[in-house]
């Protein structure tokens, strides 16, 4: 038993079902991101933990407390929202100290939580002014700071930077990773954007059409992806994922694959896991990471399989430190990311290092990655 | 959007109940009132439309015996005529006036924040008002008669207002002075509401003025159109203000309008049964305007 | 609404926009020419009127007619001036006003936050309301205030505009409150507020345009009602515009216009005082009110 413990929630609204038995525990401390693409379903997890919206059935515990039927504000939970939903017609300390307001916590004890929550976030010379006059970053902080106050449990973020500048938000991004092992309070995080995801979780919940399609660490859902859609979802580039078929060939396996001058190309699988065998002959999904495909001099050095691969550069795109490349491989575009310095060109045949120790195979029936 | 599920289940305190439940009842005053003053009174008037009721309700059936008489009596007939000539010319005549202001003024005119407020403030006034005014401004004797004849135009003659067959007029045009200006400004929000690239587009592509308007503009109108005639007509439907100041109906029963019979037979005549057959028409004529729209309205909004 | 001017496109000659100026002015004359001639001649001895030119200045200016028409006409049958007449429109509008707008916030507020099943059908039925033609309530109306012996009354009447002013009220805020941040009522849920915490200490402080659209819009109405003072209120109870009709149209003694024209802009005097004041307000409710459903 976790902290909070999400177990087999789904929600419906009317005869649609638009949570699907979803099942997790959070442990004390945990910074669990909701990740997935608009519309799966995250923020409705999220305001059902909270208590804005019914369960129809399952159940949501925190510490050891079913809070089905308790209201929002009595859940000891704390929620900082996409717009951030600050009271226009209040001052910054205000909105801050609403929330022990209609607790009835007496004036001299709220003052002091919102020049402790101030001091926190830097947001002092703020207090007197009103969301209206406030930057984007600004009323973030504020927005922070009305749910610090509380000193709640768990806190609730739903795609607290998505209407944040680029340079802002990753800014921000690090402020709320710092503040979270400050405190070290539960958090679950709401977002569409993989890079939070991973940067800022403990453990991420990928989700999709209503599903959990995955659950784990960072490292375990970039490393180990559960399915074909978590694959690609999760890290960017995207994960390439091309169609090629499993051969049995001097009695190791291989990925078969097409080059772009139409010859097969066989890459050696070392340490195949028991379950390849049942695929031996037939069609799978060959998936390999931007990074794991180099130039020869930017290959991995604790990587143990590495294959040469060579294919005709379709493009180069240089992006600072890292040069983007696409070929053809197996009918579809395939990206591998070089050392800006690697000598690629376009239209002219290449040696690639493919490491074969980051391959995955995922059956293309199911979409799940054959393990 | 919903901000919670209103039914938690039977688990919660007694307080989170209530708070569950305070938005009916918060409701529940007005629907309460709106169901009795709205739909049964409604309910009621359809009801005295198929009694003998006279001075008083009474609850002896007769059928369809008032709508019937309804359609024999002379007044009734002059009622609906001068409805039908009257709401064609009113919705007409403001659609065409308010439509060329709001065009004029949409071409970057100096002054347009003095000249918007004189063509609108004639929809803050009372029908009454209106109606004094003109009454005494097209009066042969005092008004636009009398100053021509002053200003030595001796053959210059208007009396519409004493006319019985043209007393009718005088109506249109004191009610087309008091709500083209609010057309206006109708069909003026809808113009400020194109997009102006759209127009700049078509300016590239040769189109004249005219066939900007013409092709462009006008169609873009369209939902301006449609609400000036949903509103129009049922202003028009439901006038009865304006008639009893400036003309009181006649002369004769010349300027009569389903209201001002309704009204009379109603209360002065003691036919009630008829009174209200004759609003259960006005409704219907209403409705036949307003729901379609309504529900489309609603409908979109989902 | 977006009446600051913009950008247009459309370009014409100097000849036409000179015609087009000639047009708007015209118009500009013909609306205010009504207007013009009742203050120029409620200004006027009656001799002037009905010897004289309309449209003329006074030659002798005076106040007289109107303060024979605030204080001494004969209204009905009493000789009391128009005044009670104008205490009794104020004593009805203004509760009216008041209790229909109110009662419009917490509906729209209900109608929008607090969503359940059937909410539409409600609000499509408050809606259809206002579009009655008020007709087709006279009997059963007349009736109810004679039982709840109101009727003839300040309260029978601010019961009535109540009654039917709450459909356009509720439209009001409802348009207004659906475009309302719904995360702002959940923010304040989670911060323990109430179903009236939220009502008065969040919705009710951001609704201050909307307020103004809905008194002026009700006031408006009510002030210038003339069906329902006529048939709901009698003698000495009755509203201005009833008591107007009555001094213009009585049939004994001489016509006195100039009285009749003073007393005409009295009875306009407080709406077009709210239109001058708040005009801006006045076009986006005459427009909320008529165009969105
Ligand atoms: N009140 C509602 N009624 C019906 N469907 C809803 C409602 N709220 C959300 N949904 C549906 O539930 C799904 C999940 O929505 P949401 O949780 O907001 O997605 P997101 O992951 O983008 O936050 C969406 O398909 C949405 O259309
Ligand atoms: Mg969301």
């Amino acid at each position: 038993m976790g902290f909070l413990d999400i177990n087999n929630v789904t929600k419906s609204y009317g005869s649609v079902e638009v949570l699907h038995k979803v099942d997790i525990q959070v442990q004390e401390g945990e910074f669990l991101v909701l990740v997935g693409p608009s519309g799966c379903g995250k923020s409705t997890l999220l305001n059902m933990i909270a208590g804005l919206e019914g369960i129809t059935s399952g159940e949501i515990v925190i510490k050891d407390r079913v809070v089905n039927d308790v209201q929002p504000s009595k859940r000891n939970i704390a929620m900082v929202f996409q717009s951030y939903a600050l009271y226009p017609n209040m001052t910054v300390g205000q909105n801050i100290t609403f929330g022990l307001e209609m607790q009835g916590t007496p004036k001299a004890e709220r003052d002091a939580a919102m020049a402790d929550v101030a001091k926190l976030l830097q947001i002092e010379d703020l207090l007197k002014r009103k969301p209206g006059q406030l930057s984007g970053g600004q009323r973030q902080r504020v927005a922070m700071g009305r749910a610090l106050v509380r000193d709640p449990d768990v806190f609730l973020f739903d795609e607290p930077l998505s209407n944040l500048d680029a340079k802002l938000r990753v800014d921000m991004r690090t402020e709320i990773k710092k503040l979270h092992q400050k405190l070290g309070t539960t958090i679950v995080y709401v977002t569409h954007d993989q890079i939070e995801a991973m940067t800022l979780s403990t453990r991420i919940a990928v989700m999709y059409n209503g599903y959990v399609q995955q659950l784990g660490t960072p490292k375990e859902i970039y490393d180990n992806p559960a399915n074909l859609f978590v694959a690609t979802f999760m890290g960017s580039p995207a994960m390439n994922v091309l169609p090629s078929k499993l051969v049995e060939m001097n009695g190791a396996l291989h990925a078969q694959i097409q080059g772009a001058d139409g010859q097969d190309v066989h890459l050696r699988i070392e340490d195949a896991p028991e379950a390849y065998r049942a695929f031996v002959g037939k069609d799978v999904v060959f998936g390999i990471r931007p990074e794991a495909i180099t130039d020869p001099e930017g290959a991995d050095r604790n990587a143990r399989n590495i294959q040469a691969l060579s294919n005709l550069v379709s493009v180069t795109e240089p992006a600072g430190a890292d040069t983007f490349v696409s070929t053809t491989l197996s009918g579809k575009d395939c990206v591998a990311r070089m050392r800006a310095d690697a000598d690629v060109h376009p239209g002219r045949p290449f040696e690639f290092a493919v490491n074969m120790d980051k391959a995955v195979l995922f059956d293309p029936k199911t979409e799940n990655r054959i393990a | 959007m919903a901000a919670t599920d209103p039914m938690l289940s039977g688990g919660a305190d007694f307080r989170t109940r209530l708070q569950n439940w305070l938005p009916k009842i918060v409701l529940a005053p007005s629907l309460a009132v709106m169901v009795i003053f709205v739909y049964g009174f409604i309910a009621f008037t359809v009801y005295l439309s198929f009694t003998d009721s006279r001075m008083l309700p009474s609850y002896g059936f007769v059928g369809f015996e008032n709508y019937s008489d309804l359609f024999q009596i002379r007044t009734w007939d002059t009622a609906v005529t001068n409805l039908a000539i009257f709401a064609s010319l009113y919705i007409v005549i403001c659609t065409i006036i308010g439509l060329m202001l709001a065009i004029l003024l949409d071409q970057k005119i100096r002054g347009e924040g003095f000249l918007r407020p004189i063509f609108l403030y004639p929809m803050a006034l009372s029908f009454i008002v209106t109606g004094t005014a003109w009454k005494w401004m097209l009066d042969p004797a005092i008004g636009l008669e009398n100053t021509m004849h002053l200003w030595g135009w001796e053959s210059f003659e208007f009396n519409w207002i004493k006319d019985g067959d043209m007393a009718i007029y005088t109506i249109v045009i004191a009610a087309v002075w008091q709500s083209s200006g609010f057309v206006m400004a109708m069909f003026l929000a809808g113009l400020r509401g194109i997009d102006n690239e759209i127009l700049k587009a078509a300016q590239m592509d040769g189109a004249s003025n005219f066939q900007l308007y013409r092709r462009i503009i006008l169609p873009q109108l369209r939902p301006a159109f449609l609400s000036a005639f949903v509103i129009l007509s049922h202003l028009a439907i439901k006038s009865y203000d304006l008639v009893i100041a400036l003309t009181g109906g006649g002369p004769g029963n010349a300027t009569a309008l389903p209201a001002t019979f309704m009204y009379s037979y109603t209360f002065t005549r003691n036919q009630m049964g008829i009174g209200a057959s004759s609003a259960v028409i006005m409704l219907m004529t209403i409705a036949a305007i307003m729901v379609p729209y309504l529900y489309a309205e609603l409908r979109e909004k989902k | 609404m977006a009446m600051a001017s913009s950008d247009n496109a459309v370009r014409s000659s100097n000849f036409t926009r000179a015609l087009i100026y000639l047009v708007l002015i015209l118009f500009a004359l013909f609306y205010l020419l009504p207007f013009g001639i009742m203050l120029v001649n409620s200004l006027k001895p009656l001799e002037e009127i009905t010897g004289g030119n309309m449209i003329a200045l006074p030659q002798n200016w005076t106040i007289a007619p109107w303060l024979s028409a605030w204080s001494t006409a004969q209204i009905g049958v009493q000789p009391t001036g128009l005044r009670p007449y104008f205490i009794n429109s104020i004593v009805m509008a203004v509760p009216a006003v008041a209790i229909s707008t109110f009662v419009g916030a917490l509906n729209g507020y209900v109608l929008t936050k607090w969503h359940f099943r059937g909410a539409t059908w409600i609000f499509g039925l408050l809606l259809f309301s206002c579009f009655i033609p008020f007709q087709i309530v006279l009997i059963p109306m007349a009736r109810i205030l004679g039982i709840l012996n109101i009727s003839g009354t300040a309260y029978g009447l601010i019961l009535v505009h109540v009654v039917y002013g709450i459909g356009f009220s509720t439209l009001y805020f409802r348009n207004y409150y659906a475009v309302f941040p719904t995360e702002l009522v959940r923010a304040a849920q989670i911060d323990g507020a109430g179903f009236f915490q939220i009502f008065w200490r969040i919705m009710l402080p951001s609704s201050g345009p909307i307020i103004a659209v809905c008194c002026i819009w009700q006031f408006t109405n009510i002030w210038n009602d003339f069906l329902f003072g006529a048939s709901f209120a009698s003698g000495g109870s009755a509203p201005m515009t009833v008591a107007l009709n009555n001094l213009v149209n009585s049939s004994t003694g001489v016509r006195e216009y100039n009285v009749h024209f003073a007393g005409a802009i009295m009875a306009a005097g407080p709406t077009l005082l709210v239109y001058i004041v708040a005009g801006r307000y006045f076009v986006r409710g005459l427009m909320a009110g008529s165009v969105k459903g």
